[in-house]
């Protein structure tokens, strides 16, 4: 268990070596820095300055090492069109992202196992078929589709939500939340379900395909033969059972579900980190795009890495089959 | 109607590796086209992904004007709406947009970038895709675990952040020299980069299983070098989980190809596809001139819907197990 376990981190700090080094070369090779910074009739000699008070005369692997020390201490150089510290817009834009994804996860959790319980037990009936129906427009569909098609409805024509932005935030200490106000939950609204449906229609179909699998099986036959309620055996002892690979998905989900904030916040106009990553490759803004791929990145290994353990800490045949494959 | 839908089934009912002859009436003749025409729904996917087609390749001689060309927009033309609404106007179908641009032409020109950009994606993509699971399936040792851990920690990424990154740096290193045209070929390369993990994995499981039959073993021992065995002898037996991919896969494409017009970082509004025509009608949505974004809007909707639903048949249809 130990050894599996060191040897998924080692892994993991792999990946995240791996992708330093695309951050890096995107820092220091994909435009000269220096240009983005002087103006255009500045001499050569205050160019050679400013590139030496940036250190870019230092042979690379010093250079490479400077940057994933600044990196590790959230240091990730100056934004060139907004002036500031990538980390200082980050953090500021990090709390509006977060909310979103798991207003959106949680939508997506509630209503992807409410529908795909109900489509797996009345597999007949109309609304399951309809059910059906929305998941398989919900996987066709771009993102950015289904937001505008919210906004012309309940933005447009029927007026009820609003558009764009966060509505009115309440600070506490360095986190904003729109969370305690009215317009705040209302502009939330929206970008959730917009953001959270691919989720949902992945989870209902596999809660939907695991619950058929379940209701097949011999223990369920026999909570039957021992004259249980149906509602028991159901949500007792099928649900329970299916719940485990949903909130796995889930899980290893809200990864994708943070990247793929990218659109929705643009369509949105949702001041997250998504929105500023756009912004980034919109106006090659290197030392954003650098700094948004390494917390990504992180976010992304750690959350696998930490579903890979639990996995082998619920499930213990994994891990002698993981032992022998290596 | 009937005769693009055979055309079409055709494509994918012949066995690209074995075209001898005779290739219509085996075609005519085997499970594939025979559970296409069992499925209404396939049917109906593949008579509108070949209308689509069609309409984009001759798109010059179905438009009223060619949107690309300003001399040929006239801004008393602006904002009109729909031919069947109070206020339309003859030649403009569905409207016209701000610039005076006739939504339905745009659409068409549109469709076939978007097209375009999709189809060379994918072939991009599997090219390079199938080149590499080749290698790695094929050599295995230190080039398989190279090439497939590459694979592994690409796959943990979604493909529209790897294509907004390699958008973002192929257009830091051309800076000022990107236009229209070599925006284009960045979008093939962005989504060329985005999606060929899946054609890799998929070919080296096959080559894993293909290399250790005998006439693999027989080829080798006449003296054929690596690459003919590779290409000629086992990449031919791997084609339908290919073909499968490369389906799926242009839905993905062309919905990559959107996204990234629509985040205004794909093609520009001189060479509009259909994501950037979405993104430019998304702003007069206010002004309750719906058309502008509605139509481009439809089209692509209907375009992604109808080639994921010959993809899932096609996959169904070449799955022995299914059958």
């Amino acid at each position: 268990m130990l050894a599996f376990t060191l040897r998924r981190a080692l892994q993991a700090i792999g990946v995240m070596f791996a992708v330093g080094i695309i951050a890096f070369s995107m820092f220091r090779f994909a435009g000269d820095p220096v240009n983005q910074i002087v103006s255009i009739d500045t001499s050569a000699a205050e160019r050679e300055a400013v590139r030496k008070s940036l250190g870019l005369d230092d042979p690379v692997p010093v250079q490479f090492v400077r940057y994933f020390g600044d990196a590790a201490q959230f240091k990730f150089g100056v934004s060139y069109q907004f002036r500031q510290p990538v980390s200082t817009l980050l953090m500021e834009r990090m709390p509006a992202t977060l909310e979103l994804a798991i207003c959106a996860t949680i939508f997506a959790m509630v209503f992807g196992i409410l529908m795909g319980v109900y489509s797996a037990l009345k597999r007949d009936t109309a609304l399951a078929k309809l059910f059906q129906a929305v998941s398989l427009i919900g996987i066709s569909l771009p993102t950015f589709l289904i937001g505008i098609l919210l906004i012309y409805l309940f933005a447009v024509t029927l007026g009820w939500l609003p558009s764009f932005g966060r509505g009115e935030v309440v600070k506490l200490g360095w986190w904003t939340t729109g969370l305690l106000t009215l317009s705040g939950l209302k502009a939330l609204i929206m970008p959730s379900i917009t953001l959270g449906l691919f989720q949902m229609t992945l989870i209902m179909r596999l809660v939907r395909a695991e619950m058929l699998e379940v209701l097949r099986t011999d223990y369920i036959r026999f909570a039957r033969a021992r004259g249980l309620t149906t509602r028991a055996i159901h949500f007792g002892h099928a649900l329970k059972n299916t719940l485990i690979p949903v909130i796995t998905v889930a899980g290893l989900q809200f990864g994708s579900v943070i990247a793929f904030s990218i659109i929705t916040e643009t369509v949105f106009q949702w001041p997250g980190m998504g929105l500023l990553f756009v912004q980034a490759v919109q106006n090659v803004d290197i030392p954003i795009m650098a700094a948004y791929l390494l917390m990504v990145s992180l976010i992304f290994v750690t959350i696998n890495l930490v579903v890979d353990i639990l996995y082998t800490v619920v499930d213990p045949r994994l891990r002698s089959t993981v032992g022998r494959a290596t | 109607m009937s005769d693009a839908v055979v055309s079409n089934s055709d494509k994918q009912g012949a066995p690209p590796a074995h075209a001898a002859r005779g290739w219509l009436s085996r075609a005519l003749d085997s499970d594939v086209f025979y559970s296409f025409r069992r499925s209404k729904l396939t049917m109906v996917a593949a008579a509108i992904t070949v209308l689509f087609f069609l309409l984009a390749i001759f798109a010059s001689w179905l438009a009223v004007q060619n949107p690309f060309d300003p001399a040929q927009l006239q801004l008393m033309n602006s904002r009109i709406s729909p031919l069947w609404t109070a206020d339309g106007q003859s030649p403009f179908l569905l409207g016209t947009d701000e610039q005076g641009r006739d939504v339905f032409s745009a659409i068409l020109y549109g469709m076939r970038i978007s097209l375009a950009v999709g189809m060379a994606g994918v072939i991009f993509a599997g090219a390079l895709g199938i080149a590499l699971g080749l290698m790695a399936g094929y050599f295995g040792g230190a080039v398989d675990s190279v090439i497939m851990r590459i694979a592994d920690v690409q796959l943990t990424f979604p493909a529209i952040l790897i294509a907004l990154l390699v958008n973002g740096i192929a257009k830091s290193i051309l800076g000022n020299r990107l236009d229209a045209t070599s925006m284009l070929v960045v979008l093939v390369i962005s989504i060329g980069l985005s999606f060929w993990v899946g054609y890799a994995r998929t070919v080296r499981g096959s080559v894993m299983v293909e290399k250790n039959k005998d006439y693999v073993a027989a080829a080798q021992l006449i003296g054929l070098p690596a690459p003919v065995i590779m290409l000629r002898h086992v990449l031919p037996n791997t084609m339908g989980p290919i073909l499968v991919i490369a389906t799926i896969n242009l839905a993905l494409a062309i919905i990559t190809e959107a996204t990234l017009s629509f985040l205004g970082v794909g093609l520009p509004d001189t060479m509009p596809s259909l994501g950037t025509l979405i993104r430019i009608g998304n702003n007069y949505l206010f002004a309750g001139e719906w058309w502008i974004v509605a139509f481009p809007g439809f089209a692509l909707a209907a375009l992604i819907l109808s080639i994921n639903l010959l993809g899932d048949w096609l996959r169904d249809a070449l799955n022995p197990k299914l059958r």
